[in-house]
């Protein structure tokens, strides 16, 4: 089996979370049990809309990097997702 | 210096009509590069691979493994910065494609309708959750309604289904009496008939209302019910998500990028999908929405009339034709109602990425001088969101594309070898 093929810990807003693999950072942060996963430039809270990475409401920061698409993101070992509007 | 490719032909977007399009051109010969955004070909129909191995997809991608071709994922096109190039960024690098013949295959999005509430998290497309359930998106033991138009909301709703959601209700918005007459029509096309029965035996015990519409989204911070509306009346349904499809629009960012002539939200293409712009071929939702059947042959004719097999595409002119009609027919079945353009009210949120309301909208005239004033459309996403809902609501042409088609680090812009840095498309 090779490391691909292994569930993986990711960290949302600190909280550990294992997903299978292949996950997305979307699902892992949804998992969390995290709806919003931004506020929008009025401060609503916001979440994924379109699952294809044209809508860009999914962002979060992703370790470290601000305005990360999360449904286009595959979850690694020991990533950190933060969301803003959490 | 900036990364370089050369092909014979470059066909961007790796989604069914793109894949048939490279295959074909590979098989024929040429030195045939494939580029897709996504990290894996597919597109979004074929998200994920081939989910029965005895599927057509299964055919094409062991077809695709087998092609002689450079597949280059996770790649964005971002500017032309002149004839037979292609600026693209691939993990914030810039990557320069140089080709002969370029098939455009961008494939198509979903079109959005606003409507009071769908701003709240837990809203999403039906397309959106169909893919994000691909990538493990929780829905077991939620309670999901699916709502909006066409058969993707019942390949949706069976999808939710076998990940253990609870489907309450599927809202078609369609009549009663358009839907019997598309059903008479699939009576001729007995495989798209099994798949729709395939698809309603798995969401049995959902309740499928036709002639049947979401009017708001309501909940404090995420979607807690849905209110939907028939003829007889309106009624809130309780949900965890809400997922609606009102059927697709073209992707035609790189087309326009290109230059070539459209009509009706679709790129003109010939007989042999070559577009207004010589060498430049287009397949598959581009050129009018009409789902998987068409855009697989309609790929093999560009990859064919692109690699110089002119009589070979024609062979598959006429099945190609009858693969259409059968999006012709999907259009007219599923038709929007009027209704659908004046759920928004004036405090309804239009574009999310600038918060811009159809309140401030309405007191333009058009999608540029909305843009001018409001910022509609220039957040992250493009308008690729507001421009089919502005287009939907006040019948606003969509401003032609100007580069980069999407946001960019800086520093790719500044390659690409040529005196200009973008070649601006007409109108921009």
């Amino acid at each position: 089996m090779s490391a691909a093929d292994e569930a993986v810990t990711v960290l949302v807003n600190g909280q550990p979370v294992r997903v299978p693999p292949g996950t997305s950072a979307a699902a892992a942060v949804a998992m969390a049990g995290v709806s919003a996963f931004r506020s929008s430039v009025t401060g609503a809270p916001r979440g994924p809309l379109c699952g294809m990475g044209i809508c860009f409401e999914c962002r979060a920061t992703v370790d470290g990097v601000p305005g990360v698409r999360t449904c286009r993101t595959r979850c690694r070992e020991g990533m950190e997702i933060r969301t803003d509007g959490a | 210096m900036a990364r370089e490719r050369g092909f014979d032909i470059l066909v961007v977007g790796a989604g069914p009509a793109g894949i048939a399009a490279a295959c074909v051109a590979a098989e024929s010969g040429a030195r045939v590069g494939l580029v897709d955004d996504n990290p894996a070909p597919g597109g979004q129909i074929w998200r994920g691979g081939p989910e029965r191995p005895a599927d057509a997809a299964a055919a094409w991608f062991a077809r695709l493994d087998a092609a002689r071709l450079e597949r280059l994922a996770g790649v964005q096109i971002v500017a032309r910065p002149g004839p037979r190039v292609l600026l693209a960024e691939a993990a914030g690098e810039a990557l320069v494609l140089r080709h002969e013949k370029l098939i455009l295959s961008p494939g198509a999005r979903e079109r959005f309708i606003p409507f009071p509430g769908w701003t709240l998290p837990g809203v999403l497309g039906a397309g959106g959750i169909q893919a994000l359930l691909k990538s493990g998106f929780p829905v077991a033991g939620k309670r999901v309604v699916v709502a909006g138009s066409g058969p993707l909301l019942l390949a949706v709703a069976a999808a939710l289904r076998e990940h253990g959601a609870e489907v309450p209700v599927i809202a078609e918005q369609a009549p009663w009496g358009r839907l019997i007459r598309f059903g008479l029509g699939l009576l001729a096309r007995p495989g798209k008939l099994a798949q729709g029965a395939g698809y309603r035996i798995k969401t049995r015990g959902a309740r499928y209302v036709a002639g049947c519409w979401p009017v708001a989204a309501e909940g404090a911070r995420r979607v807690e019910r849905a209110i939907l509306r028939t003829a007889r009346g309106t009624w809130a349904e309780p949900c965890d998500l809400l997922a609606c499809g009102f059927g697709f629009v073209a992707s035609l960012e790189l087309p326009r990028l290109l230059g070539c002539a459209e009509r009706d939200g679709s790129v003109c293409v010939d007989e042999a999908q070559q577009t207004s712009v010589p060498g430049v071929w287009c397949a598959g939702e581009a050129t009018g929405i009409g789902g998987v059947d068409p855009a697989l042959l309609e790929g093999q004719v560009a990859g064919l009339a692109a690699a110089g097999r002119r009589a070979d595409a024609a062979r598959l002119f006429a099945a190609r034709d009858r693969a259409r009609r059968f999006g012709r027919a999907l259009d007219r079945a599923f038709a929007l109602r009027p209704e659908l353009k004046s759920l928004a009210t004036d405090e309804t949120i239009v574009c999310r990425c600038e918060d811009v309301t159809r309140g401030r909208l309405a007191a333009y005239g058009s999608w540029r001088e909305a843009k001018l004033h409001t910022r509609c459309g220039m957040g992250p996403c493009q308008g690729r969101v507001c421009g089919g809902a502005t287009e939907f609501l006040f019948g606003w042409a969509p401003a032609s594309g100007r580069p980069p088609v999407f946001p960019v680090p800086v520093g790719v812009l500044g390659a690409g070898g040529n005196e200009s840095p973008i070649d601006r498309a007409p109108g921009a």
